[in-house]
């Protein structure tokens, strides 16, 4: 396979994507590289907001050398496509977080492709992920976890928990894990749900107007996964652009 | 204030209420005892406009909220929002501003002035209680015309009505019920019902999971929020307890989804001592 040939649906990681829109703007770029070396810190974060005719894959390949650390947010809300992948490699006692919420309306594919390998001995990594899908869009989140022959005392954990705001609205959620080493712990879970029925009564019965107990209740559902940003005018500015994504929905 | 007609319903295609009606005026409280599945919190949320509660027949009709601008005066019914008013024909009907209730959405008709209280309060995490009452209170300004209340100014106003239940302000900064005891729940209920500041409470069991101090306190929060000659109270209860705190001026029992007897407050008694089968039969 070469490195330019269109992906199609074959691939497990394109398996739910549209891939007639990536054929508009392939190839993409070659992959970011982020590396940090021996006990570096570092934070990232990506407000993935392009306009909504627009196409966006993002791929991240990511090294994370021993007792280093690297913390990642990630608001993907923009695009008729909107793919960000994270390729990651783990050195001895590393430590990787991604905290990423994917709110999609409309017709929109939103997506997070995680791959974490854990290649070298007690390397931690956490991942938590919130999707809300209305209209007719799709949140896709593929998330693998890899653990490589002795890689003892490995921690990972992932959690994915999406919200459907509609009958055509689609969340597909995949978690994988790999595990080639036995002193290991791999948490992960995955939910898929729809607003609570009895709260939304509940604030109707208060007066509270549907759009703005829907808004309530979904950023009530997404909060926490921006707190670990540590600046704060940073932080300010994903949570204005997740309330603005989710006051559109509504 | 409240005109039920020949009020019935379905839940889950079960008819419950059949054929129901009740009269409730300006100051008045009144009381529904009956027995299990009669009917009684099918009743409330009918009135709250519960999703799956389908109304088979029978009206609702119901007097809405004019409330006074800062100017003194009432609010001209031009200046509501035409929902909460009913509809566009209200200034030319000699019903004195009735609304068809059940015309509302939920939220419409919290708006116009109704309050449900919950025998079972719904937890929500992740919104506090401040939050969800500053919406709700806010939403209903809205709708009807009024400017929001500024954060400063609804604080002053959570304030006094969590002191007036004996509610610790810190209750109300966690999440909306979250974590809440029995009794935490149905005082928060009645804070809930001092900020909204409605026209009629209709407060389906209320009593259930109190102990006697918190009876007491929530008795007393009813008393002093709606024991008032424009407000009315439908409580909706098991026992004649909560009765003692609360002195209903009638008192009517349900059964078979309709009301089959009513008295004063001396028929609660009667129900306390014979039972429902006895009384209803």
């Amino acid at each position: 396979m070469t490195a330019l040939a269109l992906p199609t649906r074959r691939e497990e990681d394109w398996r739910y994507s549209d891939v007639a829109a990536v054929a508009s703007v392939w190839p993409v770029p070659a992959p970011e590289r982020i590396v940090l070396g021996a006990d570096e810190v570092r934070a990232h974060a990506l407000l993935q907001d392009a306009d909504e005719s627009a196409v966006i894959v993002r791929d991240y390949v990511i090294e994370v050398a021993a007792g280093a650390r690297l913390d990642f947010h990630l608001l993907n809300i923009g695009g008729r496509l909107g793919r960000v992948t994270f390729d990651v490699r783990l050195g001895k006692a590393a430590h990787f977080a991604l905290h990423a919420a994917l709110i999609g309306g409309g017709e929109q594919t939103l997506e997070v492709v995680t791959t974490v390998t854990h290649a070298e001995p007690d390397a931690t990594s956490e991942q938590m992920i919130r999707a809300i899908m209305g209209g007719k869009a799709t949140g896709n989140v593929l998330g693998q976890i890899a653990v490589a022959k002795g890689a003892q005392g490995t921690d990972a954990s992932q959690s994915v928990k999406a919200m459907l705001l509609s009958r055509t609205a689609t969340v597909n959620a995949k978690p994988e894990l790999e595990i080639f080493a036995d002193d290991v712990q791999c948490a992960h879970g995955c939910a898929v749900g729809e607003l609570d029925k009895q709260a939304l009564f509940y604030m109707a019965s208060r007066g509270m107007d549907p759009a703005t107990a829907q808004t309530l209740l979904l950023r009530a559902f997404v909060a926490g996964v921006f707190d670990g940003i540590a600046d704060e005018a940073e932080r300010e500015r994903f949570e204005a652009a997740a309330l603005a994504k989710l006051e559109g929905l509504a | 204030m409240l005109q039920i007609t020949n009020l019935s319903n379905t839940v889950a295609e079960k008819p419950i209420l059949n054929g129901l009606s009740l009269s409730i005026n300006a100051g008045e409280v009144h009381a529904i005892m009956g027995p299990n599945g009669a009917g009684k919190s099918t009743l409330a949320y009918t009135l709250g406009g519960r999703p799956g509660y389908e109304v088979t027949g029978g009206s609702v009709l119901f007097n809405p909220v004019r409330h006074p601008r800062e100017s003194g005066g009432p609010v001209a019914a031009s200046e509501l929002d035409s929902r909460v008013r009913g509809n566009d024909e209200a200034e030319n009907r000699d019903d004195g501003g009735m609304i068809d209730l059940l015309a509302l959405a939920p939220h419409e008709r919290a708006a116009a002035g109704l309050f449900l209280g919950f025998q079972y309060p719904v937890e929500i995490p992740g919104v506090s209680n401040l939050q969800f009452l500053r919406e709700s209170l806010n939403s209903q300004r809205r709708l009807r015309g009024e400017e929001p209340l500024s954060g400063a100014e609804f604080i002053r106003l959570a304030k006094e009505k969590a002191a007036l239940l004996g509610l610790d302000m810190e209750m109300l900064k966690r999440p909306v019920n979250v974590g809440f005891s029995g009794g935490e729940k149905k005082r928060a209920e009645m804070v809930q019902m001092g900020i909204l500041d409605p026209k009629l409470a209709i407060l389906d069991e209320t009593d259930s999971g109190l102990d006697i101090d918190a009876l007491k306190v929530c008795g007393a929060g009813i008393n002093a929020i709606m024991r008032k000659s424009d407000k009315a109270v439908l409580l909706i209860t098991h026992y004649q307890r909560l009765l003692d705190y609360v002195k209903p001026d009638f008192v009517h029992v349900l059964s078979g989804g309709r009301i089959v007897k009513s008295g004063g407050p001396e028929l609660a008694l009667e129900l306390e001592r014979e039972g429902y089968a006895e009384v209803a039969a």
